[in-house]
C-alpha cells in the first residue's frame, strides 16, 4: 500500500486497524542470488538498491536480532557532511545528498530536519584549527559558514557565554544542510521499499559461519540452516570483528561502546544541532523534546551494549559546561551501541580477502549519517564485483599500503 | 565502573587506567618484511568477542604497564599480570 494524506484519511475513518503489514517475515529460502548480514539501515539499503538499481531478484537480509535494532536504533540521528579530506567529502556528502531525496524515494517519512549543526570554538588556536577545516571543505564544495561569537550566540542563546566559562566560547561554523533524521524510520523504510522489491528479509537469523570454496564465498551457515549466495555483503557493524574471524581474516578495527542519553521532554529549548570538539559532546532536540546527547567513547574493547558510569559522568558534565540550564533536567534513558573503530576513523568499503565477500563496515562512531550512501555503495560492490570511484580510497588494502584518510585528526571527530 | 587490579598498586577505579592495545610482538628483521605484514602488526586487531588479551597502563597511579585479562561481554576480569 502507498502511503499517502488519502490513505491515512481512509483508514483513519476505520479505526486503524487494517493498516497492512510494512514487510513480510518469510522463511530463509535454500539460495539467493546475494545475501546481506546485518539488518540496520546500511544493510537493508544495500539490499533495497541492489533490487531497485541492480535488479537482482533474489535477495535477502539476515538479522540476528531484530531490523535497527543495533546501532541503527542507538545513535543520536545526526547527519552531516562536514569532513575534512576529499575523500570523505565526496562519500559524507553522497549520503547527505540521498537522504535528501530519501523520503520521497521511500515513500517513508523519515524525518529529515535540515536544522543545521554548529561546532564550537573555545580558543583562538581552536578558531585557527576551525577556519582552516572550512576552507578545506568550501574547496571540496560543502555549504559551511565560519560564525563569530555574536553568530553564534544568536544561534545558541542558552550557551556558556559567562565571563568565567572553562571552555569560552570564541565562535564556531555551521553547515546548514545538516541536522537530524529519525533513525528508526530510515531502518523501516529501507525495510519497506525493499520487501516490496521482494527482498527477504529474515529476522532471529544469526550467520554462524561461511561456506568457503577455493577462497570464493558460496554460501552461510546460520542459525536457521544453511543459505547459498552468490554474493555476500556484510554490514555487521560492531560486529565486523567477529564476522571477519568466521571468514578467516582480521580487520584493523577495534569494537568500543559508545553512549548516547536523553533527557525528560521539554519545550523547544535548541532548534539546531550543536556540538564542540573540545569536551566531545553533540546535542539536539528530538521532535518529542527530549535534549539528545553524547560524546566520547568508553575507552576499551567492548561488546557489551551499555556504557560505564565514568564514561556518562563525563558526558554529562560536558554538555552541562556548554548548556548550564540544562543541570535542572532529569535524565530519562541512557544506553550503548558497539562501534567497530578503525584505526584511522574511516569506514572500510568493498571486496575483502575472501572472494564474492564484500565489506561495509568501520563506520565507527559515525555511520547513521552514512546509512544510504554505506548500502548504496555495498549494492555497487555485490552486484558489479569491483568498487565505485567513491568507495575505492576506502578499500582495506590501504593498511598495507598506510594511505590512510585520518579523518580522527582531520576532521577533529570528537571521540 | 571497572575495579581493575593493578599487579603493583591492588584493585582501583578504572579512570585511573588507559587502554594500551592488544599485545603484539614487533615482527622482524625490517628487510624481510613484506608491507602487508607490517600493516597486519601496525594496524590489524583480534578484536575478540569474549575473553581477550589487552595491554593497559595505570596512568594516573604507578604509571606502569601490565597485561589484562577480560572478556569484552560481561567486562569480567580474570587476571593482570606485570609484562
Amino acid at each position: 500500500m502507498r502511503y499517502s494524506s488519502l490513505s491515512l484519511l481512509r483508514q483513519g475513518l476505520t479505526g486503524h486497524a487494517s493498516w497492512p503489514a510494512a514487510w513480510r517475515s518469510p522463511a530463509l529460502a535454500q539460495s539467493y542470488d546475494a545475501v546481506i548480514i546485518g539488518g540496520g539501515g546500511h544493510g537493508l539499503a544495500a539490499a533495497y538498491y541492489l533490487a531497485k538499481l541492480h535488479g537482482l531478484k533474489r535477495v535477502a537480509v539476515l538479522e540476528k536480532g531484530w531490523l535497527g535494532g543495533g546501532n541503527t536504533g542507538r545513535n543520536t540521528t545526526i547527519v552531516r557532511s562536514n569532513y575534512f579530506f576529499p575523500e570523505s567529502v565526496a562519500l559524507y556528502d553522497f549520503a547527505l545528498r540521498l537522504y535528501e531525496g530519501l523520503s520521497e524515494e521511500l515513500n517513508f517519512n523519515i524525518m529529515l530536519s535540515q536544522r543545521g549543526m554548529i561546532n564550537l570554538a573555545h580558543s583562538d588556536h581552536d578558531m585557527e584549527v576551525m577556519t582552516r577545516a572550512v576552507n578545506a571543505m568550501l574547496i571540496n564544495g560543502i555549504d559551511v559558514e565560519l560564525l563569530d561569537p555574536a553568530q553564534v550566540r544568536a544561534e545558541l542563546p542558552l550557551a556558556n557565554f559567562s565571563p568565567g566559562a572553562r571552555y569560552p566560547i570564541h565562535g564556531g561554523y555551521v553547515q546548514r544542510r545538516g541536522g537530524i533524521a529519525r533513525h528508526d524510520a530510515v531502518a523501516w523504510g529501507f525495510a519497506r521499499a525493499a520487501d516490496a522489491l521482494g527482498v527477504d528479509i529474515v529476522q532471529n537469523c544469526e550467520v554462524l559461519g561461511f561456506l568457503i570454496e577455493n577462497g570464493l564465498v558460496t554460501g552461510l551457515e546460520t542459525s536457521r540452516g544453511r543459505v547459498s549466495a552468490g554474493a555476500v555483503g556484510m554490514s555487521p557493524s560492531g560486529h565486523s570483528g567477529v564476522l571477519a574471524a568466521k571468514a578467516g581474516f582480521r580487520l584493523p578495527i577495534t569494537s568500543y561502546a559508545l553512549q548516547a542519553m536523553v533527557s525528560e521532554p521539554v519545550k523547544p529549548v535548541l532548534h539546531t544541532v550543536a556540538a564542540s570538539w573540545a569536551t566531545g559532546m553533540y546535542v539536539s532536540q528530538s521532535d518529542k523534546g527530549e535534549l539528545v546527547f553524547g560524546a566520547g567513547l568508553d575507552l576499551y574493547p567492548s561488546y557489551a551494549q551499555r556504557g560505564n558510569l565514568p564514561t556518562t559522568q563525563a558526558i554529562v558534565a560536558a554538555v552541562l559546561e556548554i548548556f548550564p540550564a540544562f543541570r535542572r533536567l532529569k535524565m530519562l534513558r541512557q544506553w550503548a551501541g558497539i562501534v567497530d573503530v578503525p584505526w584511522d576513523y574511516s569506514p572500510i568499503l568493498g571486496p575483502s580477502p575472501v572472494g564474492n565477500l564484500y565489506l561495509n563496515c568501520g563506520w565507527g562512531t559515525g555511520g547513521f549519517k552514512a546509512t544510504p550512501a554505506g548500502g548504496w555503495l555495498l549494492a555497487h560492490a555485490v552486484a558489479t564485483g569491483r568498487h565505485h570511484p567513491i568507495s575505492a580510497p576506502f578499500d582495506l588494502a590501504r593498511f598495507d599500503s598506510a594511505a590512510l584518510i585520518d579523518e580522527a585528526a582531520g576532521a577533529g571527530i570528537a571521540h | 565502573m571497572l575495579l581493575i587490579p593493578c599487579p603493583w598498586c591492588g584493585p582501583r577505579d578504572e579512570p585511573e587506567f588507559t587502554y594500551g592495545g592488544e599485545p603484539a610482538v614487533r615482527p622482524g628483521p625490517a628487510a624481510d618484511i613484506s608491507d602487508a605484514q607490517w600493516g597486519g602488526y601496525l594496524y590489524m586487531r583480534g578484536n575478540d568477542k569474549g575473553p581477550h588479551r589487552e595491554i593497559w597502563c595505570h596512568s594516573f597511579g604507578c604509571g606502569q604497564w601490565f597485561v589484562l585479562e577480560r572478556d569484552t561481554v560481561t567486562h569480567a576480569i580474570f587476571s593482570a599480570r606485570k609484562p
